[in-house]
């Protein structure tokens, strides 16, 4: 497995995929047909770790910003709560839509 | 370090200080920002000595510096689509820097400069002005219907278009956090095991050494985990890079 040696590489990549696959043979290493990645479409998906750790993320960064702007509007207006009311209903609805937008169904690629 | 005592000093190792000696306390320059150099110097020559031999068959070294190249390429191409070798530089140059800085911040003595959200928070901008400049020059001003999706009815626009504004804007937040927490709250479960073995050695003497084998044992269980962390979050900041550039390049 560990010559690669000098005269081998001058040989061509034809040539080496070939001995390659020769070689794997001889030792059984592609017995099991490469089993299917259990990927789903999205590739963030096929992580569950990922994906827990995002979604609670995703659902917090929208409240953040929208309290945010919220309390800086009232701030500059003087008409609190008004704004940050309306915005905290805002923020966590644009929450919610990016929890959909990791979790739910990715539009075409 | 950490237990003088009765208290926990978690927080102490985020604390910054100067690197460098006496020029760097001159200049301000953090033990982060030493941290940040080694980081760059390390990709920069594990790209230069892994590709040097050009060998067919790779060496461990160049084997590295391919698969890494590779890794982010096929990112790129798969989730931005054929325009994404534009920005290849860009994202393997971001996930290299976060990963070396997440996987030295594992060894002992070394400042962890992703636990700062100064630091990520800058990354995260960087990102959304960047996608933000990306979709205006593609689109121009097309790029504002990306807040009204067609098909949704008109009377639902003043409700739909500021949640999409924040949606759009909570994405630096949630980018910069996700990085922070995850790496903050690693290296505070670690401070606070190691110091439960010093409490427990210094309140039950020879008993206690026998009982510290057990944080010992979490915190090599969690040394594993937070190398599976440091790796996953570069990871989940590169891919949701592209996921933007993506809804940049092609405006859904």
């Amino acid at each position: 497995m560990n010559q690669n040696g000098g005269e081998e590489q001058e040989r061509g990549a034809a040539s080496f995929e070939a001995r390659l696959a020769a070689a794997r043979d001889r030792r059984g290493l592609d017995q099991p047909p490469a089993p299917a990645p259990e990927t789903a479409p999205d590739g963030l998906s096929s992580n569950a770790l990922a994906l827990g750790l995002r979604v609670g993320v995703e659902l917090l960064s929208a409240l953040v910003v929208a309290l945010a702007i919220g309390y800086g509007l009232d701030r500059w207006l003087h008409t609190r709560p008004l704004f940050l009311a309306v915005f905290v209903l805002l923020g966590g609805a644009a929450g919610v839509l990016n929890v959909w937008r990791v979790v739910g169904p990715r539009p075409e690629k | 370090m950490a237990a003088n005592g009765s208290g926990i000093d978690a927080l102490g190792q985020f604390r910054l200080g100067h690197g460098l000696g006496e020029v760097g306390g001159a200049v301000n320059f953090t033990n982060s920002n030493e941290i940040m150099m080694l980081a760059g110097a390390l990709i920069l020559g594990l790209i230069y000595f892994g590709m040097k031999p050009r060998a067919m068959v790779p060496g461990r070294l160049q084997a590295v510096a391919e698969m890494l190249y590779d890794f982010i390429y096929t990112m790129c191409i798969e989730q931005i689509g054929e325009e994404g070798k534009r920005y290849f530089p860009f994202v393997f140059t971001l996930f290299s820097f976060i990963l070396f800085g997440n996987l030295l911040g594992l060894f002992p003595y070394f400042f962890t400069f992703t636990s700062h959200i100064a630091v990520t928070g800058a990354l995260a901008l960087l990102v959304i002005v960047l996608v933000t400049g990306v979709a205006l020059r593609a689109h121009g001003l097309h790029f504002f219907t990306y807040f009204f999706p067609a098909g949704v009815p008109k009377l639902l626009a003043p409700l739909i278009i500021p949640i999409e504004i924040l949606s759009y804007l909570s994405r630096p937040i949630s980018l910069s956090i996700r990085l922070f927490a995850n790496m903050t709250a690693g290296h505070v479960m670690f401070e606070v095991f190691a110091s439960f073995m010093i409490m427990l050695v210094g309140a039950l003497g020879a008993f206690g050494y026998v009982l510290a084998v057990g944080p010992l044992v979490i915190n090599i269980a969690l040394m594993g985990f937070e190398l599976l962390v440091a790796f996953l979050q570069a990871y989940v900041f590169a891919i949701l890079t592209c996921i933007y550039l993506h809804d940049a390049v092609h405006l859904h």
